[in-house]
């Protein structure tokens, strides 16, 4: 009996003649246990069995995945768009067929526009300096440390603080009255900043919330991008009498350039649905008493759990779906654009 | 081009030194990476007329233990405690089976159809689930699940970073050859996985539970929407001590370390993994 090597494609049935590139290496003779040991060869269905093993098992140990993923995350997402054509409320469920009905009706809401200028807004103030930052921390970090194993680590503490307390405690610090900022901000000799009130230092509020938990967190993933780096590059460099900032424009940061794409691409996804740091940075959870710092994501809870019209709560998290693949894009191209500048 | 002759032109080829604006900056960044937690034992730790007082003393006061107990009793905070010790270790588990179980397959099994499944599952990575919200809150309710812990572990039960990651890892740590040995020997496709692939597996499998699991205890925003105030996460249940507090900080502050103290021990004890999870994550995504 010849044992069916794992080579050899386990999909591919006889009639079907295996895709090129699928089956490359020739599948070797292996002596296989039967032979090898006194014991009689297999019987005819235990051959069978291995067999069906053998072509099944993947499909097994990959469906569980697919399956739960399809429920609960594809599944979910594509109804959106068919719960989005409909009247639908929270109490009632279903109603009529009514098109694009509710996305006229958000769309001529005020309020949609500014939940979207808001999210946009703070999705800049976060995600810019944050980029800058971190890389500058990378940097720092890369440079031959005493006991780096303390900075690195110090630099990650933030991230296991949730987001949700991280945003009570820069409430509190960006208190309006007795805040420790505007404190601080009155012994230089600043007016006291209106943090819960002004729409843009509500903003840079909430950015200081995200850019605390993820600055250091996206620094040590430069960090390992930057040690990748050949240190030929540095010694080139230098030979050639460039200083640290010139060598870091000139080849580091073009150096790494696919993880800034991809630290630009997480950050824009997770930032554009955005919504535990501008829900908990009051206790009402509207984003300020004239929206101020409404997100796209509050309003859409707002529109399906308080005026429990889920039509429209669909009809954004549709749109808001769009805009976050185009982001994507869009940041994509940019990234690339602004990285590769530096090599030419 | 040696290195030698190039060290010999300038000390500063190898950079083995920091600069001082090397600590410098990274001090002023751990400053502020500690100080919002110290701040909130420090105000946690007052009582509220203290804090009318003497607003912006970085002293702690003596009434920590006091201020929790308030917090214990205003907001379910030993079950929320155990909820989100039982969905976030339930969710790693899952996460962290289904993930080497997928894993396996996509690095070491061949099939039809492999490298485009594989493609899609990274595709979904850049996709945003949390927005199918609406109609994820519309099947729970037809289960009858809404106030259900499961109903937040289910949706969280599988990770498309997590497929990639574990099929990254196993590619590297399992030796082809190992998984042939194997099926001569006769082993089925379960055995393989079980007693050679898994133990491979194992310190990748750990990192990604380690992750799974702060990402779920610091989840939020589904909790929120699906869970009722009886039963809640402490993320949801600090939002209930926000909501009866506000104006209050001594124990908002106070339910704010109470709730990150857990993580903060954990990340004593794991942090040199965090790092390294990181660190290899960036280099292999």
């Amino acid at each position: 009996m010849t044992v069916q090597s794992p080579a050899q494609p386990p999909g591919t049935t006889p009639g079907m003649p295996s895709r090129a590139g699928v089956s490359t290496r020739p599948a070797p003779e292996l002596p296989s246990f039967a032979q090898r040991s006194p014991m009689k060869p297999r019987s005819g269905w235990r051959r069978r069995l291995t067999k069906l093993d053998e072509k099944a098992a993947p499909y097994a140990y990959v469906s569980p995945f697919f399956v739960l993923f399809g429920v609960v995350g594809l599944f979910p997402l594509l109804y959106t768009a068919w719960v989005s054509l409909h009247k639908w409320s929270l109490i009632g469920g279903k109603g009529d067929y009514v098109g694009l009905k509710n996305y006229g009706d958000v769309l001529a809401q005020p309020y949609f526009w500014n939940a979207l200028k808001n999210t946009v807004s703070i999705f800049l103030l976060s995600s810019v300096p944050q980029v800058i930052a971190a890389l500058l921390i990378a940097a720092a970090l890369d440079s031959g440390l005493r006991a780096r194993t303390f900075w690195r680590m110090g630099v990650l503490l933030p991230y296991v603080v949730a987001p949700v307390a991280v945003a009570l405690i820069f409430s509190d610090l960006f208190g309006d009255k007795f805040g420790l900022v505007n404190h601080l901000l009155g012994l230089v000799g600043i007016d006291p900043v209106q943090w819960h009130k002004d729409v843009l230092p509500s903003h840079v509020a909430i950015a200081t919330m995200v850019n605390f938990r993820w600055t250091g967190y996206n620094a040590l993933i430069f960090l390992a991008a930057m040690q990748a780096i050949p240190r030929d590059y540095y010694e080139a460099a230098m030979i050639d009498g460039a200083g640290r900032i010139r060598t870091f424009f000139s080849i580091t940061v073009p150096q790494l350039r696919a993880t800034i794409i991809f630290v630009v691409i997480t950050s824009t996804i997770g930032g554009l649905q955005i919504f535990d740091e501008p829900r908990m940075y009051d206790q009402y959870g509207l984003g300020g008493a004239d929206r101020q710092w409404q997100t796209l994501t509050l309003y859409l809870y707002q529109l399906g759990w308080t005026q429990k019209n889920f039509g429209r709560a669909a009809a954004v998290a549709w749109m808001l779906f769009l805009i976050v693949i185009v982001f994507a894009i869009v940041n994509f191209l940019v990234t690339r654009r602004i990285a590769s500048k530096g090599q030419r | 081009m040696s290195t030698s002759t190039l060290r010999r032109g300038s000390r500063l080829v190898r950079r083995t030194q920091a600069s001082p604006t090397a600590y410098v900056i990274l001090a002023v960044v751990l400053v502020g990476s500690a100080f919002p937690l110290w701040w909130s034992f420090v105000i946690g730790s007052k009582d509220s007329a203290a804090i009318v007082q003497d607003p912006f003393s970085f002293i702690p006061g003596g009434h920590f233990l006091q201020n929790a107990s308030t917090v214990v009793t205003t907001i379910p905070f030993w079950k929320a405690l155990g909820n989100s010790i039982f969905v976030s270790t339930t969710v790693a588990l899952f996460v962290v089976l289904f993930s080497a179980m997928a894993g396996f397959a996509f690095a070491k099994l061949r099939f039809r159809g492999r490298s485009g499944l594989l493609v899609f599952v990274i595709a979904t990575m850049a996709v945003p689930t949390q927005l199918g919200i609406v109609p994820l809150f519309i099947v729970m309710s037809k289960l009858g699940w809404i106030g259900s812990l499961w109903a937040v572990i289910l949706p969280s039960a599988v990770s498309a970073f997590g497929v990639f990651w574990m099929t990254q890892y196993l590619q590297e740590a399992l030796p082809d050859e190992l998984i042939e040995a194997s099926r001569v020997d006769g082993a089925s496709t379960l055995r393989t996985f079980w007693s050679i692939a898994l133990p491979a597996a194992r310190p990748g499998a750990a990192m990604l539970g380690l992750f799974t699991f702060i990402a779920t205890w610091t989840n939020f925003f589904w909790p929120f929407i699906i869970l009722d105030p009886g039963n809640p996460t402490l993320p949801v249940a600090l939002q209930q001590l926000q909501a009866a507090y506000f104006v209050d900080y001594s124990l908002v502050l106070n339910g704010v370390v109470l709730m990150a103290l857990p993580l903060i021990v954990l990340f004593v004890f794991a942090g040199r993994q965090l790092v390294a999870g990181i660190m290899q994550g960036a280099v292999k995504g």
